[in-house]
């Protein structure tokens, strides 16, 4: 291994399982640092990373400012409305004005797939995915990967059901992606109307959330959206959740040492209900702090090889 | 023909400066100059510097501890995200663990390392050390100081010094990681 | 212009009356005079054709100039210059221009702006309802005397079955085509390309093929009902063209056009370029199956036409996310090219065949002038060189845009001379 030469992190799709693990280890010595007295190291002193963020973002935007806050990086946040079609200065010119205040990273989240990529095409900085439409969120994958690693000392062989909008979510995608390089065992679980035919290349997919869980290691569940009840995606949220709602009745087809994970933010009593939520196996609140000390990891290997 | 020329070429550049048992000498005397000014202290704390420095502070701590019957407190420290080259060292180095699960504040902390060179190793574990809680002293023990400082950095302790110069390599080994205990100096 | 032009050794290719041979052209007065061997003229300019295939003129019958309202984007003067750099003698301007061409006074407009400033036949197309808003019918009757040869909504279905109905009987009055862009606007909706697994993957927003079927079937059945005349514009589904076969074969007044972009490219392509939009366009890129059906329609007849749907866009709207994107790309300029090296050169298709779909196919679809060599007849002829391999540079291109796809691409076999009316309106170096 030669060590990170990535200089975007775009997707988890493009990147190997030893690059992937080498996050992750990485992610093992950031976490230690956030249980010092001092939660500071002077790694990314000097270097500036801009957060980018042209979608509705706080948990996100806050755990990748505290990242950058911890390695002494300086952090700016930008909270844009919309897109470039919307009233305002095009992504490509916002973008061009970001750089001439030469910033070494750009975090951006986006509403628009490959928006992502259309900055690492038209900028000279290095550009790390927070979320691009339905595309990908790597770091969330990463962050679901480094909390199952530290509950289950493993990924590979993992019974793994991810339920919900697989169709609208790009943390089903990364996840996807990055468990079965992983050599995970992967169910996708949705109503037909979310659950895309063409990921059965990937994964097994369901339409019954009794029979997803079955022996389940681990359940991983995925917002679901208002919308989708207006855009006739489902019908009520109601029957969404009696039909693929997480409750405490359900989890016990899982294995009795299952755990839940969950991107955030909650629908509670929609796609999970509070007691599971709350539950011992929840790792929820796990995942958060360790998306920090990820984000941190990534962060890291990005800005190796000094100065351009 | 070629292979055999470069072994003798190798052979002749290469100098053993410490073997099994010098090293292990080495290390014993600097435990007893340690005991010696610990006389006080009610206990010992010692933190290895990655890599080499960890298994040469968990030996100086078994020494102290049956020596002295003290509790013996040992750290490792990784100084990697406290280097002051990063920017120009290509691919992020691997990190490895930084892990002090004892409290620093009003102790003396003995840092050790395998070879003290330039200094600036140690003034990185300094600068992270101190991160961690206010020593009321820290002392630095090293196998081997080989000079050319580049800041005003000394050890208390010294297994041995040995005369280098500049664009010479020293090639600490240890059982721990490399399978055997040896110390030994390639000249360019 | 000169007064005679002899086109001498070429291969002259006439799918009309199924000439394929090395004979010349003497063109005199701006007509076809002769077309013999060894054919003499006194004070002819001597075009040596040798190497070189001569067809008809180039029709497109699908071409949105954007003048008037869009002229940043082309206008038909520019576009016109396109056309002739294609090897196209003749275009026909889509109505979804700004005001949108409904009315006798915008295709006046059209017709007059062409006569003065573009160097190749335009042919104006009608909206099938006002403001192509999909309502209230257009006055047809007027379209056509100012010029109209057939009536579109290009850029939108009309989704009313009622009002596509009334249009089609009421449009056969005049002997006027119906061209439908089939996309079923429901099915479709949000849809930035094909829905299949590389949207999926890619997460973006997507339209199932069936949008556009469920429409050909409709009009199919639409036009078999009324008696009229239906063409189904850029047709891009395996099942759209099994529709379309099927109404031909019971002998429903349908025909269809194909564009070089579907004959040629699939959504991989949004992949491969990695997000760029120059690969957004609707009706958007679909599967393998897909392609190769169209391919088959091609060569089995139920395609009459190939037409590019050339659609500039300026740069602020192709460079940006790909769901903010404008549809569409440019097509004039590559379209013979890319059909010849991706379908004939490759074994697919035959030399003949393509020269026929893009000269007497189309005229026959819609019932224009043109696309044959016949004494008598204006000298609309275009001449290419089947052996010329050259990579596509945008900044070459005589239209004003570059949205294109197949920028950097080497391509064999590409239009050397076109000629309008006896006199050379293109001539690559």
């Amino acid at each position: 291994m030669t060590g990170w030469t990535q200089k975007h992190l775009l997707g988890i799709e493009p990147l190997s399982v030893e690059e992937i693990t080498l996050i992750l280890d990485t992610a093992v010595q950031m976490r230690e640092i956030m249980e010092r007295p001092i939660k500071k190291v002077p790694t990314l002193r000097g270097r500036t990373v801009v957060n980018l963020f042209m979608e509705a973002s706080t948990r996100t935007r806050a755990s990748f400012e505290m990242a950058e806050r911890i390695l002494s990086a300086d952090s700016l946040s930008i909270q844009a409305a919309g897109s470039s079609v919307s009233k305002g200065e095009s992504l490509l010119d916002t973008v061009k004005n970001l750089e001439a205040m030469t910033p070494d990273v750009i975090v951006v989240r986006h509403s628009s797939a490959g928006a992502a990529n259309f900055l690492a095409r038209c900028s000279n900085s290095r550009i790390v995915n927070a979320g691009d439409g339905a595309h990908e969120h790597p770091t969330q994958a990463l962050l679901d990967a480094f909390t199952l690693r530290q509950s289950k000392g493993r990924i590979a062989g993992l019974k793994i059901a991810i339920v919900g909008d697989v169709l609208h979510s790009r943390v089903a995608r990364s996840n996807i992606h990055l468990l079965t390089k992983m050599g995970a065992d992967v169910t996708l679980c949705a109503p037909p109307t979310l659950l895309p035919q063409e990921f059965s290349s990937l994964a097994t997919l369901s339409w019954r959330i009794d029979e997803a869980i079955e022996g389940a290691d681990v359940v991983m569940m995925l917002r679901l959206q208002q919308e989708r009840m207006t855009s006739a995606f489902i019908s009520t949220m109601r029957e969404y959740h009696a039909q693929y709602g997480l409750t405490l009745a359900r989890l016990k087809r899982a294995k009795s040492d299952v755990v839940v994970l969950h991107p955030g933010p909650m629908n509670r009593g929609v796609e999970i209900a509070s007691e599971v939520a709350d539950s011992k196996a929840s790792l929820i609140l796990d995942q958060v702090t360790n998306g920090v000390a990820v984000r941190m990891a990534v962060l890291y290997l990005l800005l190796g090889g000094g100065r351009e | 023909m070629k292979a055999a020329a470069s072994r003798h070429a190798k052979a002749s550049r290469e100098t053993r400066v410490l073997d099994g048992r010098s090293l292990g000498a080495a290390i014993a005397s600097m435990a007893k100059a340690i005991k010696a000014d610990q006389k006080e202290a009610a206990s010992i704390s010692i933190v290895g510097i990655q890599s080499r420095g960890v298994p040469l502070a968990a030996r100086l701590a078994i020494a102290l501890g049956s020596s002295t019957g003290k509790k013996v407190d040992v750290g490792s420290l990784d100084i990697t995200l406290y280097r002051d080259d990063l920017s120009t060292v290509g691919t992020r180095p691997v990190l490895k663990s930084t892990n002090i699960p004892f409290s620093i504040d009003g102790r003396t902390v003995i840092l050790v390392d395998d070879v003290l060179f330039t200094g600036r190793t140690i003034r990185a574990a300094l600068d992270e050390l101190v991160d961690f809680g206010r020593p009321s002293r820290i002392a630095l023990a090293v196998l081997i100081d080989r000079g050319h400082r580049e800041l005003p950095i000394q050890a208390d302790y010294v297994g041995k010094a040995v005369r280098t110069h500049r664009g010479d390599m020293v090639d600490v080994r240890l059982v721990e990681i490399d399978g055997k205990d040896e110390v030994v100096l390639v000249k360019r | 212009m000169p007064q005679a032009l002899l086109i001498r050794g070429g291969r002259v290719i006439d799918p009309a009356s199924r000439l394929d041979a090395r004979v010349d052209i003497l063109i005199e007065n701006g007509r076809i005079a002769q077309i013999g061997d060894g054919l003499k003229a006194k004070n002819a300019e001597v075009f040596d054709a040798a190497g070189c295939v001569v067809t008809p003129g180039f029709i497109d019958i699908h071409t949105h100039l954007r003048e008037p309202g869009r002229e940043d984007k082309e206008t038909i003067a520019t576009g016109a210059q396109a056309a002739a750099a294609g090897g196209f003698t003749a275009v026909c301007a889509m109505p979804n221009t700004t005001p949108v061409n409904d009315s006798a006074s915008t295709t006046r407009f059209i017709v007059e702006t062409a006569k003065r400033e573009a160097i190749v036949r335009v042919y104006p197309i009608g909206a099938i309802t006002r403001g192509s808003k999909g309502e209230e019918l257009s006055e047809y009757a007027d379209l056509k005397s100012a010029g109209c040869i057939a009536i579109s909504d290009d850029g939108r279905p009309v989704q009313n079955a009622r009002v596509m109905r009334r249009a089609l009987e009421y449009a056969r009055t005049f002997g006027l085509p119906v061209i439908d862009h089939c996309e079923d606007l429901d099915l479709s909706k949000g849809g930035a390309m094909n829905e299949g697994a590389v949207s999926v993957a890619m997460g973006i927003p997507s339209a199932p093929h069936v949008s556009e079927t469920i429409m050909v079937e409709r009009d199919v059945l639409l036009a078999e009902f009324t008696g009229s005349h239906v063409h189904i514009a850029h047709i891009s589904t395996a099942r759209a063209v099994d529709a379309v076969r099927r109404g031909k074969a019971r002998g429903v007044r349908v025909t269809a056009e194909a564009t070089p972009h579907h004959l040629t490219l699939t959504d991989e392509a949004v992949r491969a370029h990695d997000y760029d939009p120059v690969t957004k366009m609707n009706p958007p890129l679909r599967s393998e199956e897909d392609r190769q059906a169209v391919i088959a329609g091609l060569i089995d007849g139920t395609i009459d036409a190939i037409a590019t749907d050339h659609a500039p866009h300026t740069t602020e709207e192709k460079i940006c996310e790909f769901d903010c994107a404008a549809f569409g790309i440019v097509g004039l300029e590559t379209a013979f090219a890319l059909c010849h090296d991706g379908l004939v050169k490759t074994g697919l298709l035959d030399l003949t065949r393509l020269v026929q779909l893009l000269t007497l196919g189309p005229a026959r679809a819609l019932g224009l002038p043109g696309g044959t060599l016949e004494k008598g007849q204006p000298a609309d002829i275009t001449i290419f060189d089947p052996a010329e391999v050259r990579t596509v540079k945008p900044e070459s291109f005589r239209g004003k845009s570059r949205n294109s796809p197949f920028v950097s691409r080497t391509l064999t076999g590409w239009p050397v001379v076109t000629i309008v009316d006896g006199g050379v309106v293109f001539r690559s170096k």
